[in-house]
């Protein structure tokens, strides 16, 4: 580790008499301030480099083992990412989080945009109103999972119970396979629009009013205004909200575990809950850390991509 | 006539603003109002397939049988001091570091802060595996040590201080040492209080994301001694399967103290989740 605390400043070497007293007080000081550095940076450097830094090396190693937590790793090469490269068990996984994106990034990102442009408004009680939208924001996925699972329950949830009322044949939810998934979405959805609509709402406020005038006295409709002024000028808060959401969405894990535990039947596995029983279940350390190492490699392809796009359609001022 | 036309049609819209965020709203506060209502239903009512809606009459019952089949308690107990430990040691160390980056010139400073920036990139998701055997070698597996000890750090908030120190004017630190002042003078009494509005934010920032963490504490918790409430809660659903208002009691008392957080430092919550967003 060649970052760790960095080492104090040597001195230059002071050659008897023709040293200043002055260039001898700087080198002094120098040195007081790399010594102060290692003081301030040391907790944050030795704790990031023990837990974080060290692990991430340690997906990379183990990656190339096989290991059951018992007896002692033994190398393997590749062999871990060429058995992952045949599990059909791991493409479904990967398949089902693809899917569960599918769902939840457009339906996100259209009601929080469409949250954002409500509130953004000097009407009264929109501080209200935000703040209702941020409730699920601040609970727990855990929490926010259990309710919906509770909402959604088949038998006498209150969606279903609704859905009789009207009329609507009601759903098996999250006890159906062909229902887990969107059940997991409708949660997800329920619980971040508020996150992407303040964020976007930031976004609208930046957007200058003498435009949107300008737009409307050349005989803009809302729907023109829209679409030819302020969803151009928001395109870097929509870009920077579906590349977060891109990104938390490929390790989507807590509220499947809590909902569906990837079932039923595996119809909701997905890449971080296959990742956990690999490694606390079956016992497959190398073959989980191979894994970890796949859906990081996604996420690093995923800002990379991104950051390449983002030159090409997003509009700065 | 053309004024009163679009004066009509100006109450139009706000009336259709008004509603459609009322509805919006609803779909928000009736989740929330469900599992209120769950949690004050006894058992009898929730048992019955054309219950009311609302518990009649309403009952705590549901509240006093968390802690019967787990100690519940101690969960929330646990939860809210390693939140509350989590918290104060990461706007520690992150405020050490952000002085250290913003106002000390030393070798290597900016190979070390980029190595700071690219730790923002790894999940948790990503180096649960090799941590969880990290923290065997050191027998922390099943301890509060264990759950602490990468959650006492994070480069999100050693990279938001810093930006807060830099945007103080260097004139004051520059004051403070002609004065006579060392460094950790000048980090603890000029510059510090001047960024409580960044360690405010951090620190909110900071407590729910503690509070709510789930993936780390299910792997590292093995006992109900060192388990967290969303540990805790996902356990109690196994247990009372079909018993909803036990479940619904439990996640309750899960929302509260953030909801409670969120009354009094709105301002500051939304900021912090919104530099969530950024974390990622």
């Amino acid at each position: 580790m060649t970052a760790s605390a960095p080492p104090p400043a040597t001195p230059r070497p002071v050659t008897g008499t023709s040293a200043t007293p002055g260039r001898r007080r700087a080198s002094r000081r120098r040195l007081r301030t790399a010594a102060a550095a290692a003081a301030f940076l040391s907790p944050s450097l030795i704790l990031l480099l023990g837990f974080w830094i060290g692990p991430m090396l340690g997906t990379a190693w183990m990656s190339l083992q096989d290991w059951n937590l018992l007896g002692v790793p033994s190398f393997v090469g590749l062999d871990n990412y060429r058995e992952l490269a045949g599990d059909t068990e791991f493409y479904a996984a990967l398949g089902h989080t693809v899917a569960y994106l599918a769902g939840y990034l457009p339906l996100v990102l259209v009601f929080g945009l469409a949250i954002a442009l409500l509130l953004d408004t000097t009407l009264p009680a929109m501080t209200l109103f935000r703040a209702t939208f941020f409730l699920p924001v601040i609970s727990s996925w855990v929490a926010v999972s259990l309710l919906w699972k509770w909402l959604l329950n088949p038998a006498d949830g209150l969606v279903n119970r609704i859905l009789g009322v009207l009329g609507v044949p009601a759903p098996g939810w999250w006890t159906d396979p062909d229902w887990a998934m969107p059940s997991v979405v409708l949660a997800s959805v329920w619980k971040d629009v508020g996150f992407v609509a303040v964020i976007l709402l930031a976004g609208l406020q930046a957007v200058p009013h003498d435009l949107l005038e300008a737009a409307a006295l050349d005989g803009a409709g809302w729907w023109r205004k829209l679409r030819s002024v302020t969803l151009p000028l928001l395109s870097p808060s929509l870009f920077f909200v579906t590349v977060i959401s891109l990104i938390n969405g490929f390790q989507v894990f807590d509220q499947v575990w809590v909902m569906t535990e990837g079932g039923p039947g595996g119809a909701s596995s997905v890449v971080v809950e296959q990742i956990v029983n690999y490694a606390f279940s079956y016992g497959r350390v190398g073959y989980a850390s191979a894994m970890s190492m796949l859906l990081f490699a996604v996420i690093l392809l995923v800002t990379l991509v991104q950051l390449r796009l983002q030159r090409r359609w997003v509009h700065y001022e | 006539m053309n004024d009163q036309r679009s004066r009509f049609a100006k109450s139009a819209r706000r009336l259709l603003r008004y509603g459609l965020l009322g509805l919006g709203a609803s779909a928000m506060i009736g989740p929330f109002a469900w599992m209120l209502a769950t949690s004050l239903t006894a058992d009898a009512q929730l048992a019955r397939v054309d219950a009311p809606l609302l518990p009649a009459p309403a009952t705590a019952e549901p509240y006093g049988r968390l802690g019967e089949a787990f100690s519940f308690w101690r969960f929330t107990a646990n939860s809210l001091a390693l939140a509350v430990v989590s918290t104060v040691t990461q706007l520690a160390t992150s405020a050490t570091a952000g002085y250290a980056f913003s106002r000390l010139r030393f070798p290597g400073r900016d190979a070390v802060f980029v190595l700071y920036l690219a730790t923002m990139m790894i999940p948790m998701q990503v180096i649960i595996v090799p941590l969880f055997i990290e923290m065997r070698h050191l027998g922390l597996v099943d301890s509060y040590a264990g759950l602490l000890l990468p959650t006492v750090v994070s480069s999100f908030g050693v990279f938001m201080l810093r930006q807060a120190f830099l945007a103080l004017p260097k004139e004051l630190d520059e004051a403070a040492y002609v004065d006579g002042a060392g460094h950790l003078r000048v980090f603890a009494q000029v510059l510090l209080p001047l960024v409580a509005p960044a360690l405010a934010t951090f620190a909110v920032f900071a407590f729910m994301a503690s509070w709510n963490a789930f993936l780390w504490p299910l792997v590292i918790a093995q006992t109900e001694a060192h388990m967290t409430l969303p540990v805790g809660l996902s356990l109690l659903q196994g247990r009372y399967s079909t018993a909803w208002n036990v479940v619904m009691a439990g996640s309750t008392v899960s929302v509260l103290p953030i909801l409670a957080l969120y009354v009094f430092a709105q301002r500051y919550v939304i900021r912090g989740i919104t530099f969530t967003g950024i974390k990622s």
